[in-house]
């Protein structure tokens, strides 16, 4: 069954935070927490611990970028030394590792900041469509709170949303 | 027998329970609105004098390409660039550069780390300056080879030509990390901006409202973007702190692994990054006052804020100034008697003038930071910002062209050389290359950034509610005084 959305707006955060826990605790069939989103002007933790654990991955494709970067560039370099034969090095090393520990390095960072902001923006799943029920208040100084269940719980959601003085309450169903 | 102690007089102290209020980096009066509101509006109406500062660095912009071109249809010769003195201003104001661009993403790294709020109204510009200040000195590659169609050279990769770049080079270490640092913080630039291009794109009609959409790429302020935003930047935070530190020693190689007197010294790449920062952090205050009168930010660019940029620009001088005398006894009590005969030739010789105006304009001006009248008085503390940099641009020119024009081989020496006004106005056109885009930059994209401005202010509120309420339950009869006190 196609799920229907409603948002509602606060401009208080401590009855955001109130309605969110009472819809945790409500019972009500047709949604999860986890189809509940947030939407502020800046990062609330207080309220994103009741909406419950989150995971973020970014860290492990940093890891990936961090490995990969100064293994590839130090072979890519080390492999350009080493091909190029007729060079007269006065009995250095072909490859001197010291020297080439400079670029690697500079790999390494470069590598682990370009797989960083991938992850990120495959994470926050930007480029993306923008909500249907998205409010520019929420960009200003307003909280949103968007619930996504299913079109017969949908008039429940609102009542508790409602009875924690919220701006407004958009959506298919809206009062 | 007994001794009686005398008894001590009872006095009756009575302690002065005084509520003293940390002073606040913003005002009661900033809220969220206002903050979008004050940012959105610089983007459409700055003060007027903003078109005299854009067409001023146009103008100046405008004479730098027509030397370019001068010197491109005519030839190096008329740059006065020959053998010896190869680099000359080019080469030294590209380390200036360099340098400028080095503090603001540097700092706003190390201040985002350990969490220092203070960055928050002014890391956005710096953060701006830091890439403008890159491009100007990328520019300066180009300029200095003359035959600009073969910069390829400096870039390491390797190519079917057999003309394979020397990784071993601290010139190609040079073009890589400058690469890597240009593009890291543009990065770092860009996805601090997101949150706030969405409130432009919310607020903005026709062309504006396209591009900041475009940029913005459809952020909603979800929790779960923000969850991956925050661990986002702080990585990127980390990555940039070394980066930063790695870019500047590597420009210091280009001189330290070299052979020339002057410039084989141990200390170069602590004493390079700390010079970068020094000028950094002066650029960073001649921005926030121009800045604050243009766009008209004096609320969110405030005397406490700028308060602690000035103790942090003072410290920097002095760690600055402390290895740079460092250099000097390393080379005066060291056993290369032509470097020691180049430091007295700094000193004494043809650039005694550059010399000792670096060490007046670099190393005594900072004292004046100590004087409450220079840090509290816009005006002045506007001219000391830019004498200090015009001291670490002295700095940069007299590492160069005394080691040039005096060197290991006396039938190279060339002392007195000066440089032809083609490098002059070159120079002058970076200044005006770099203002311009920066002015640019400011009135297009939000030069405060008003999401972490919000976190200020709510942080602020959420200390004041704790506070009072500590105070409720503890002390109640204090309250009503620390209110009085605070209003």
């Amino acid at each position: 069954m196609k799920k229907s959305h409603t948002l509602a707006l606060y401009a208080d955060m401590d009855e955001a935070a109130n309605a969110l826990k009472e819809l945790k605790s409500s019972g009500v069939s047709g949604f999860r927490m986890e189809d509940v989103v947030v939407k502020s002007p800046i990062d609330h933790p207080e309220l994103s611990e009741l909406l419950g654990p989150r995971p973020v991955y970014i860290q492990w494709f940093t890891l990936l970028g961090v490995l990969l970067g100064p293994t590839t560039g130090l072979v890519l370099i080390a492999s350009a030394q080493a091909s190029f034969i007729y060079q007269v090095r006065g009995g250095r090393p072909v490859v001197p590792l010291p020297p080439d520990m400079v670029l690697t390095y500079e790999l390494f960072i470069l590598s682990g900041v370009l797989m960083t902001v991938l992850a990120t923006f495959v994470a926050m799943k930007l480029p993306g469509n923008r909500s249907p029920l998205y409010n520019a208040s929420v960009s200003e100084d307003k909280i949103g709170i968007l619930v996504k269940a299913e079109p017969q719980s949908i008039p429940q959601i609102n009542e508790i949303l409602g009875r924690h003085k919220p701006l407004e309450i958009m959506g298919d169903q809206a009062r | 027998m007994s001794h009686s102690v005398p008894s001590r007089p009872q006095m009756d102290v009575q302690v002065e329970r005084k509520f003293v209020p940390k002073q606040k980096d913003l005002g009661a009066d900033v809220t969220w609105a206002k903050i979008n509101k004050d940012v959105l509006k610089s983007l459409e109406k700055p003060r007027p004098v903003f078109w005299v500062i854009f067409f001023s660095a146009l103008a100046l912009f405008s004479f730098g390409v027509y030397c370019e071109v001068y010197q491109y249809q005519n030839g190096m010769g008329v740059s006065d660039l020959n053998n010896p003195q190869v680099w000359g201003l080019y080469i030294a104001t590209f380390i200036f550069w360099i340098g400028m661009g080095h503090s603001g993403t540097l700092l706003s790294a190390l201040l985002h780390i350990i969490h220092a709020d203070w960055r928050k109204p002014i890391y956005r510009y710096s953060e701006a300056m830091t890439t403008f200040t890159l491009l100007t000195a990328a520019l300066f590659v180009l300029v200095h080879m003359g035959r600009l169609w073969q910069f390829y050279y400096v870039v390491a990769y390797p190519n079917e030509r057999w003309t394979w770049p020397n990784f071993t080079s601290p010139l190609v270490w040079d073009a890589t990390a400058i690469g890597t640092y240009l593009t890291s913080s543009l990065l770092f630039l860009y996805m601090g901006m997101i949150p706030d291009l969405a409130i432009c794109r919310d607020n903005a009609r026709g062309a504006r409202r396209a591009l900041y959409r475009f940029l913005s790429m459809g952020w909603q302020g979800t929790d779960r973007q923000w969850a991956n935003f925050k661990v986002a930047y702080m990585t990127m935070a980390c990555f940039l702190m070394p980066l930063a530190v790695s870019v500047h020693s590597i420009v210091s190689t280009d001189f330290a692994v070299s052979q020339n007197p002057g410039w084989h010294v141990t200390s170069f790449p602590p004493y390079f990054v700390l010079g970068a920062l020094y000028s950094g952090c002066s650029g960073i205050i001649t921005l926030f006052i121009v800045l604050r009168y243009v766009f008209r930010f004096e609320a969110y660019m405030t005397q406490p804020i700028l308060n602690k940029l000035i103790k942090m620009t003072f410290a920097i001088a002095m760690v600055w100034t402390y290895l740079d005398l460092i250099e000097y006894a390393t080379t005066w009590y060291g056993s290369d008697e032509v470097a020691k005969a180049d430091l007295v030739y700094r000193a004494t010789g043809d650039y005694a003038l550059q010399f000792w105006g670096m060490i007046f304009c670099a190393m005594v001006m900072p004292f004046t930071l100590l004087i409450r009248f220079v840090r509290t008085n816009y005006t002045t503390l506007l001219i000391i910002s830019l004498i200090l940099n015009v001291g670490m641009w002295l700095e940069r020119f007299q590492i160069i062209t005394p080691t040039f024009a005096k060197s290991h081989y006396p039938w190279l020496w060339t002392a007195g050389w000066f440089p032809s006004w083609v490098q002059w106005g070159i120079v002058a056109g970076s200044f005006g290359w770099f203002t311009m885009l920066f002015m640019l930059y400011c009135k297009i994209f939000p030069s405060v950034s008003m999401y972490e401005v919000k976190e200020m202010v709510h942080e602020q509120n959420m200390e004041e509610k704790a506070h009072a309420t500590q105070t409720e339950v503890h002390e109640p009869g204090l309250l009503p005084e620390m209110e009085g006190g605070q209003a």
